[in-house]
């Protein structure tokens, strides 16, 4: 239990002899998409390597949060060197604490190849998916244990606390704040000060504020708030301990989706070390602060991440948004003056507070300040969690750091913003990504979800799936949204169907208007961008299914006939066998043909055939 | 039976402190408890809470975590996230609704496999991903689908070969 801040930086000092001591460690990624991998056996692995050849402390073994780059899992990083092998097996870790951790020799199978190059690359700072990156958020969870909290501290963890508590005023926090140019993460891009300072200046009788940590990231392929609550769930307690002490809040919750069990899981462990070393609870180290926070679990509800509703479920209540004429800063749960940001947003308050507004302010674009969390997945090589200053291109995320497209395939377009964001054609790869120009191009920051197209996905096609998620998200409660998305859904159904016809394209965009200008919350307003961006770039697709019934992607499937080009096709059987309908003949040696009235594009043909012989027009 | 069911229901209630704001997390667990959300277990969570049960109704149809009928034996998720959708997540959707003769949501008239879909498992270096009881399939194809199955349960075999057009789910 520590009472003082002197206690602390005693802790501090032992936490970092304690990591001077050893000669090296191994660190591997943890996170869910390299347990997914097998990490957990890889880690077992180094564990009872090094235990057999009681090399134990001289080296330790770390499991961290996400390192970012989940294409290559598991990762192992051997530290201090950061040498990084990439796909490790348990079968490789005996040879690896034999060459590389005994020996000084590295184990070049396992060394990450730049596919440009064809060379192996040793260090995982020269790997090119990281060199482009600032990674002052994310960077650390490669460094640390998430359930020891004495890591944390000894890479000057809790001292933007220390520093906030005994030496700022909470008005001198909040200014630091609004001049570090911080903007919520969360996708709104709020300015974080302004709404610390409008909670902190509202009225509240009893005294009683909340805040909130947003946790409930719904959009699909993102998952930079759940690397940071796996991978380093103590920035952002440290984070939403700072701004509590600022708005004079004692009591904070985390909504955390329940999809997300290792980071309910590693919050949990965080919070209660948090607890028991005195940083959380009453008179915090001694400031006379107190401050609890409770996890509560989100139950898979999109909408929820909107903030009026997230407080409507915390309450107990469906989570239905209202109206915001009175601002959550004034009265959100329980009527309380409530502030409530992103993960991102709370993780990035400690980076602040050390490093001052001034230093921060320097990093990203004239009104997108630090750095952004993007989650690049899709058709895109290198699929991971991208941490770059505001203001990088389009094109240098997805072709330096994303290493390009998969499988030769040409870029159609990156989609940023989550469902309600927009599809951005090649011709703007090379704006600077930052809250106000992706919203010019039509489509907008969110929270950071970044999904590469090629041309086999359609955009018709792509739009028609956002609006049946919103649709189906759509919590029912203003009729512009549910009525409106409904309906649109039944056009862009019609369309990909081939029985869309004249003045659909004006329909949905009329549509669009309505719901833009008329929807209760967020989610409403901006539901019809993946339509309307979708539209404006690529309306040639529309017309192609419109007019000549035809899906030049090759996606829709009523749209598609599935042929074998004789040319090319060897008569090896593979796909009369796999066809599941069996509508594919043929002899052996000799081309097959697809019977079209057995056919039902379910494409296990194309997959399975080796010699590119499936035809889809 | 009963008493038992509900004993275990105060249980999970009292753990959560009998906090209203722990709600969602209740209803998880008795979920997580006997697969689904019982008509009476609803009843006792809103008499334990002293809320109307029309609120806790309300709650356990409003968020996609949760559903009131029984789950069969395995429980099939297939992500349609974006990432995994542009992969080509629709396929093996489509093959799984062949397979098992049941649209999302839907559990075989054997109880052996429920078909769900989720909205992004964040897995997306994996995708296409098929989770089967928690076990992660990854860069799932269509052609992958049965062999997957195959490893839970026998799927029904009129249901995988030759069944011509009528009874395709599509």
């Amino acid at each position: 239990m520590l009472k003082s801040r002197d206690e602390l930086e005693r802790l501090r000092e032992e936490a970092m002899q304690k990591r001077a001591a050893r000669e090296s460690f191994v660190t591997v990624c943890c996170g869910t998409g390299c347990q997914a991998h097998g990490a957990e056996r890889v880690a077992m692995a180094f564990k009872d390597e090094l235990r057999r050849r009681r090399l134990s402390p001289r080296i330790t073994l770390k499991t961290t949060g996400c390192h970012g780059f989940c294409e290559c899992g598991p990762l192992v990083v051997l530290h201090p060197e950061r040498i990084l092998y990439v796909r490790v097996s348990p079968d490789d870790v005996p040879e690896i604490v034999e060459k590389s951790l005994l020996g000084e020799e590295v184990v070049e199978r396992l060394l990450y190849v730049d596919p440009t190059t064809g060379k192996r690359v040793v260090h995982e700072d020269e790997v090119p998916f990281y060199k482009k990156q600032m990674r002052l958020v994310l960077g650390n969870n490669g460094l640390i244990d998430p359930t020891e909290i004495e890591d944390y501290i000894a890479i000057d963890g809790y001292s933007a606390l220390a520093k906030a508590l005994f030496e700022m005023t909470p008005e001198r926090i909040i200014d630091e704040i609004k001049r570090s140019g911080l903007r919520g993460r969360g996708g709104a891009g709020f300015p974080t000060g302004r709404k610390w300072e409008a909670c902190r200046n509202a009225p509240a009788p009893d005294g009683v504020r909340y805040v909130i940590c947003n946790a409930d990231e719904g959009d699909p392929g993102a998952y930079m708030d759940r690397s940071l609550l796996e991978g380093n769930p103590h920035s952002v307690i440290e984070g939403m301990l700072i701004g509590a002490f600022a708005i004079g809040a004692h009591k904070g919750f985390v909504y955390v989706r329940h999809e997300y069990p290792l980071a309910v899981k590693n919050l949990g462990i965080a919070l209660e070390q948090t607890r028991r070393y005195g940083l959380l609870g009453e008179d915090i180290l001694g400031s006379g602060f107190d401050f609890d926070i409770e996890v509560c679990r989100g139950g898979g509800a999109f909408v929820c991440g909107e903030s009026t509703a997230l407080i409507a479920s915390l309450e107990g209540q469906i989570g239905e948004p209202r109206p915001k004429h009175i601002h959550t800063t004034t009265s959100g749960l329980h009527g309380k003056p409530t502030n409530l940001n992103n993960v991102e947003t709370w993780a990035n308050v400690p980076l602040i507070i050390n490093r001052g507004a001034d230093w921060y302010s320097k990093i990203g674009t004239a009104t997108s300040k630090g750095t952004k969390i993007f989650s690049l997945v899709g058709k895109v090589n290198n699929t991971g969690l991208v941490e770059v200053p505001m203001g990088t291109t389009l094109r240098e995320i997805v072709y330096d750091t994303g290493g390009g497209l998969r499988d030769g395939k040409r870029l159609k377009a990156v989609q940023t913003g989550g469902p309600s964001g927009g599809c951005i054609p090649t011709s703007l790869l090379d704006t600077e990504v930052d809250f106000e120009r992706l919203s010019e191009i039509g489509s907008m920051m969110g929270s950071g979800g970044m999904i590469v197209m090629d041309e086999t996905t359609c955009m018709v096609d792509i739009a028609r799936y956002f609006v049946k998620f919103l649709t189906e998200e759509s919590c029912g409660k203003c009729t512009p949204c549910r009525e409106g998305l409904d309906r649109m859904l039944d056009v862009l159904t019609g369309i990909v169907e081939g029985k869309g016809g004249d003045g659909d394209i004006e329909l949905l965009e009329e549509l669009s208007g309505v719901l833009k200008e008329a929807s209760l919350c967020g989610l409403g307003k901006t539901a019809a961008n993946p339509v309307l961006s979708t539209i404006r770039y690529f309306r040639d697709e529309y017309e192609a299914h419109i007019k000549d019934k035809r899906c030049p992607a090759g996606a829709c499937r009523a749209l598609i006939t599935f042929s074998i080009d004789e040319e090319k096709c060897v008569g090896c059987g593979a796909c009369a066998k796999a066809c599941p309908q069996d509508a594919i003949t043929g002899k052996k040696k000799q081309p097959h043909k697809i019977d079209a009235d057995r056919c039902i594009k379910c494409g296990i043909c194309r997959t399975v055939c080796k010699f590119e012989a499936i035809k889809v027009v | 039976m009963k008493e038992r069911r509900l004993e275990r229901i105060d249980e999970i209630v009292e753990a959560h402190g009998c906090r209203r704001e722990q709600l969602i997390a209740m209803l998880q667990d008795v979920q997580d408890e006997f697969g689904y959300l019982p008509q009476d277990a609803l009843r006792r969570v809103s008499e334990r809470l002293g809320i109307p049960p029309i609120q806790v109704y309300g709650v356990a149809t409003f968020f996609k975590a949760f559903r009131l009928t029984p789950r069969g034996r395995h429980l099939v998720s297939v992500c349609l996230g974006t990432a995994c959708y542009v992969r080509g997540a629709p396929a093996v959707l489509g093959q799984l609704k062949r397979l098992l003769g049941v649209e999302p949501g839907g559990t075989t008239d054997d109880m052996e496999f429920t078909l769900e879909t989720v909205n992004c498992l964040g897995a997306c270096a994996l995708g296409p991903v098929v989770v089967v009881d928690g076990k992660y399939h990854e860069m799932v194809g269509p052609e992958k689908v049965e062999a997957i199955l195959e490893k839970y349960g026998t799927i029904d075999a009129r249901r995988t070969k030759g069944n011509g057009h009528a009874e395709v789910p599509r």
